[in-house]
């Protein structure tokens, strides 16, 4: 059993109006050391061990579905879980 | 008897709100700034309009409930006036504090824009003693967050001081208790997911969200004539 | 992003690296020699290539463009702005477009769908309107298929996001699904404005020494040189950390609209010009509102705000990052302008001024880097009259019409009620905000979205129509069936029709077979535009709409609006009260070629369109519309895809009614789309009265009924079905299959 987070953010030249929003919020409440807001996805998955690499899964999933890779990048950290 | 409806960044039933009162009802009511009011005490009441609060992109109502002009709706509340929300007004005033609980995404994710049939579960306040006991009423709803949400304690608060006014015949969005709108224990502040500002010409499909706007005005009245 | 971004003009020459950018070797050849007598920079090539692209230039459409009819004394403003306007009387004006946005929500359908929308508001918040509805006219591929239905849920929610939250009613459209468009989905959306006729304003930089304003979001490398360069990209997204696609900001649009109108209303002394930047943004905006001008402009590409750093004058010029216009003030009132913006936290920030001359130059870092003549850029794009052949799908046409052979009449309606294109859209349009602004009168679900104008006894009619599967079987009838649909869903609204945008969205022009299409149904709408008395106002092209080979059906979307001269004459389609007279408005013939019953029943459309006469079509639509006026009418539908039985059906389904009908057409013919016809319901104190003026226009059928059935005897065999369980299959079809 793994568990496997995904955090998906837009790239670099993709505006996010979420971030900019959150960023003068937070300076209209006196935090001017905030230099910019980012806002992603994050995704936790509980995944069985199958016959192929939770690497090559993981990247499949988040091609397909998580984000679109027009727009959008992915990490994630697999992390492997004890059975219960 | 004289409304305050607040235009915060990216309010949207505004205008709408400004007109059911004017056009309609007969009522003075000016728009005031979110941003640069800081006092409200010339209005006898106010109400927090409908719309998408600063993109609502954090969360709806989040960002909205630090604008300068959230300071003098405390201080009406505190002092007793009637403050409203309606939808993102509603929003606004669970993330301000100002109501229990918390409007959540829409049960099935989606924004839902419809004509819900709802309950009017108490006619002693003076937001609803226009409405029979009991009365089932139409009001448009619109919105991608009103699914409310309150622990069970709270719950049964809500329901042993009455606090619940409205709830839907068929529940649209998943709300605990079915719950579109409910009051704080003072009695004098509303949240409500539906427009009752949508449902005031009979042109335009309802008239039902015309007693809770005669209801307040009502007691104004009297109010004044008491004094 | 731009490796070659420091190539001189020899080497771009030599490269060919424009040919990247759209531009053809003689287009390159032509503003070497002749436009400019020189070799383009690469910044001036890049200019050229966005200024004569097919969507600023419209060169390959043109030809075909001057064949629509644009007249009639109701016009105030015709194509050329950023949307046509049209006089409603009372000192006001009704503006609107229609915009595509279909490669963008190929790829990334939320944002894709979100974008298209925004775009189109600006163009109407541009002319110095109000937007009070929004319309989309939507195709997809079947919905089957995990993608197709990715695509549909993205292209909703994208459409509602951006809609539902700057607050502007979506209160029309149509949905179409056919394996056409399955890989070329096609999302076309509407805006319709009203304002105050003393409030037009024209997209124009005059005056020598007056500010061009720059006000709204900042500027990114998004979108940089439309679909051609970021198509190319595509192809290995998830390998670049950057991308073309655009994100839509409806909080900023909100604010930025607020404050633009704000200036159009308060400070009209000192405003000569606005317009949006859309498709090649910033030297698109600029270029055009100084050539309309007959001006010359000089920009400082530093003042431009910017959202990331190291932008090239390439990109900044060609970026279409979204929710920016540009604005020419007088001289002296820059400050009046930039109070207004800062009240609403936008940027307003003058870039450049206008200039004595024709010359077009652009300074960056203190250098100029780009030198041309604003014409060259704006109006000197190369126009081609393409070739035109007859496709052999048409020669080899059979001139035979398509019969079914219905043997169970009831089992083939509950299968009709199924097919998606027929299908209830509401779960759909549900999510869209209908109401806000408080003036919708009809809501989505009738035949025409009505919106109420406040404080006078008017409102407007307004749709979107094209049945795509008409036109691939004949262009020029199936586009004067276009216009005639949507007209026949104003009239049946209680509107007077009064003029179209459109949306042309075809394959390659460069194919001749395409171009014919696209040739022959222009010749189609004008003809019916010149009959109907809609001229054309504004629209745009989507031309390229193909895959391996395969162009989508000839799909030239139609919005129309229609005036409603008092509120008492709005008309909607469902039945109202039992007792009611149902009568059938027009003939009904022997017309399957093209039907959904054929589709439906042989998985395809062919054979030779029936035959439509649009003086027949116009005349029952004075008919209607005149016994409407009259207030003969208690319920009007037009008659369309499905048939007569499907009409029938659907005006049961709002109130719950049945109905009790007798007819001599055969149960077949029930599903016939023969054009020009109504399914009409009249109280009975009106029966007398709307029979002498029908005439024989229009059958009896039978009455409504309170009983919880759908009962109609034809000349073979009876529909005969519960209503309850008909609307049942006809509202939870669509939610079913996109599960």
């Amino acid at each position: 059993m793994y568990l496997v987070k995904v955090y998906v953010t837009y790239k670099d030249s993709i505006l996010d109006p979420k971030g900019e929003a959150v960023n003068d919020a937070l300076h209209r409440l006196g935090y001017e050391n905030v230099q910019s807001v980012e806002l992603g996805k994050y995704f936790e998955l509980k995944l069985a061990a199958g016959e192929r690499p939770v690497a090559t899964e993981v990247d499949e999933m988040c091609d397909q579905l998580l984000a679109n890779v027009n727009m959008e990048t992915y990490r994630y950290e697999i992390t492997e879980m004890e059975a219960l | 008897m004289k409304f305050a409806v607040p235009v915060f960044p990216g309010s949207n039933c505004d205008h709408d709100m400004v007109n059911a009162l004017r056009d309609v009802l007969q009522v003075e009511a000016d728009l005031v700034p979110a941003a640069t009011t800081t006092t409200l005490d010339q209005y006898d009441a106010v109400i927090l309009p409908g719309g998408f609060s600063y993109g609502d992109y954090l969360r709806s109502g989040a960002i909205a409930r630090f604008a300068p002009v959230m300071t003098a709706i405390k201080a009406m509340a505190a002092a007793g006036k009637p403050v409203v929300g309606i939808c993102n007004g509603f929003q606004i005033l669970t993330e301000a504090g100002l109501l229990p609980g918390a409007l959540q995404a829409n049960r099935r994710g989606q924004f839902i824009c419809q004509t819900s049939e709802l309950i009017v579960k108490n006619t002693s306040t003076q937001f609803t003693s226009a409405y029979e006991p009991d009365a089932h009423i139409q009001l448009p709803i619109a919105h991608g967050e009103g699914n409310y949400y309150c622990d069970d304690d709270t719950l049964a608060e809500l329901r042993a001081n009455h606090q619940i006014l409205f709830e839907y015949a068929a529940n649209p969005n998943g709300s605990v208790a079915n719950i579109a709108g409910i009051m704080n224990r003072q009695g004098n502040v509303l949240g409500m997911m539906p427009h009752p500002e949508r449902a005031v010409e009979a042109l335009l499909g309802s008239t039902d969200g015309l007693g809770l706007f005669q209801s307040l005005i009502a007691r104004q009245t009297q109010e004044v004539a008491h004094a | 992003m731009l490796k070659n971004q420091t190539l001189s003009a020899n080497e771009l020459r030599d490269q060919k690296v424009y040919r990247d950018w759209g531009l053809t070797d003689d287009e390159y050849q032509l503003i070497s020699e002749k436009v400019l007598g020189r070799l383009p920079n690469y910044t001036e090539a890049g200019l050229f290539s966005g200024m004569w692209s097919e969507h600023c230039s419209y060169k390959n459409s043109k030809p075909v463009l001057k064949k629509f009819w644009t007249q009639g004394e109701q016009v105030l403003e015709g194509p050329g702005e950023g949307a046509g306007i049209i006089d409603i009387g009372d000192g006001q004006a009704v503006v609107f477009k229609a915009e595509s946005h279909n490669h963008p929500s190929a790829v990334e359908p939320y944002e894709g769908a979100a974008t298209g929308v925004g775009g189109i508001i600006r163009d109407i918040f541009s002319m110095g309107a109000r937007p009070i509805a929004l319309l989309d006219s939507l195709r997809f591929g079947e919905p089957d298929d995990a993608h197709t239905k990715y695509l549909i849920s993205q292209v909703v929610a994208g459409i509602g996001g951006y809609g539902n939250c700057i607050g502007i009613p979506t209160v029309g459209g149509d949905t179409v699904f056919d394996a056409s468009y399955q890989k070329n989905p096609l999302v076309n959306a509407m805006c319709v404005g009203i304002l105050d006729q003393a409030d037009i304003q024209k997209g124009q930089a005059t005056g020598i020494g007056n500010s061009v304003i720059y006000v709204g979001a900042k500027t990114g490398r998004d979108g940089i040189n439309g679909a051609s360069f970021a198509s190319a990209e595509f192809n290995d997204a998830k390998a670049t950390q950057r991308s073309a696609v655009q994100v839509g900001d409806p909080f900023m649009e909100k604010l930025l609209m607020e404050a633009c109108l704000e200036v159009i209303h308060e400070h009209r002394d000192v405003l000569i010009g606005i317009q949006d930047m859309g498709a090649a943004g910033l030297v698109s905006s600029s270029a055009e509102m100084a050539s309309k001008a007959g001006s010359g402009l000089e920009l400082n590409l530093d003042l431009v705000p910017q959202r990331e750093s190291g932008m090239t004058p390439f990109e900044l010029m060609l970026s279409e990052s979204q929710e920016r216009m540009l604005l020419c003030v007088k001289a002296g009132a820059e400050a009046e302008i930039y109070a207004v913006f800062e009240k609403y936290g936008l940027d307003a920030v003058k870039i450049g001024e206008v200039t004595e001359g024709h010359q077009y130059q652009l300074f960056h870092h203190g250098q100029l880097v780009a030198d041309v003549p604003v014409d060259a850029l704006a109006t000197k794009a190369p126009v081609y009259q393409r070739d035109k052949k007859r496709p052999s799908r048409l020669t080899k046409q059979s001139h035979h019409q398509f019969m079914p052979r219905l043997v169970d009449a009831t089992g083939t309606l509950k299968k009709m009620l199924q097919q998606p294109t027929i299908a209830s859209k509401k779960s759909l349009y549900e999510t869209y905000d209908s109401q806000v602004q408080t003036n919708t009168v009809v809501k989505p679900g009738s035949d025409a979205g009505v919106i109420r104008i406040r404080h006078t006894d008017k409102a407007l009619a307004m749709t979107t129509d094209v049945n795509g599967r008409y036109l691939y079987l004949n262009p020029r009838i199936g586009g004067e069936i276009a216009v005639a649909e949507a007209a026949r869903n104003i009239i049946a609204s209680g509107g007077v029709p009064l003029g179209i945008t459109d949306c042309l969205n075809y394959g390659n022009p460069e194919k001749p077979e395409q171009f014919y299409d696209l040739d022959e149904s222009a010749q189609g709408i004008a003809r019916a535009c010149q009959l109907f008395n809609t001229p054309v106002i504004s629209g745009n092209v989507s031309l390229n709409n193909e895959s391996n080979g395969e162009a989508i059906y000839p799909t030239p979307m139609i919005g129309m609006v229609g005036l409603i001269k008092h509120q008492r004459d709005i008309t909607t389609q469902d039945f109202k009260q039992a007792g009611d007279g149902v009568y059938v408005l027009g003939t009904t013939g022997a017309d399957f070629n093209g039907s959904e019953i054929q589709k439906m029943l042989t998985g395809q459309v062919s054979g030779e369109l029936f035959d439509f006469d649009l003086v027949t079509e116009h005349q029952n639509q004075r008919l209607l519309l005149r016994a409407i006026q009259k207030g003969l009418v208690a319920s009007a539908h037009d008659v369309s895809e499905g048939g007569l039985i499907v009409a029938i059906a659907e005006s049961c389904f709002d109130h719950d009614l049945g109905v009790t009908l007798t007819s001599d057409l055969s149960a077949t013919d029930f599903f016939a789309e023969t054009q020009s016809r109504f399914v009409v319901s009249v109280k009975p104190a009106q029966q007398v009265a709307f029979e002498e003026l029908m005439g024989t226009a229009a059958t009896y059928l039978g009455q409504t009924t309170t009983d919880d059935r759908l009962w109609i005897k034809t000349a073979d065999q009876a529909f005969d079905l519960p209503v309850s369980f008909a609307k049942q299959l006809w509202e939870e079809a669509l939610p079913c299959r996109l599960k």
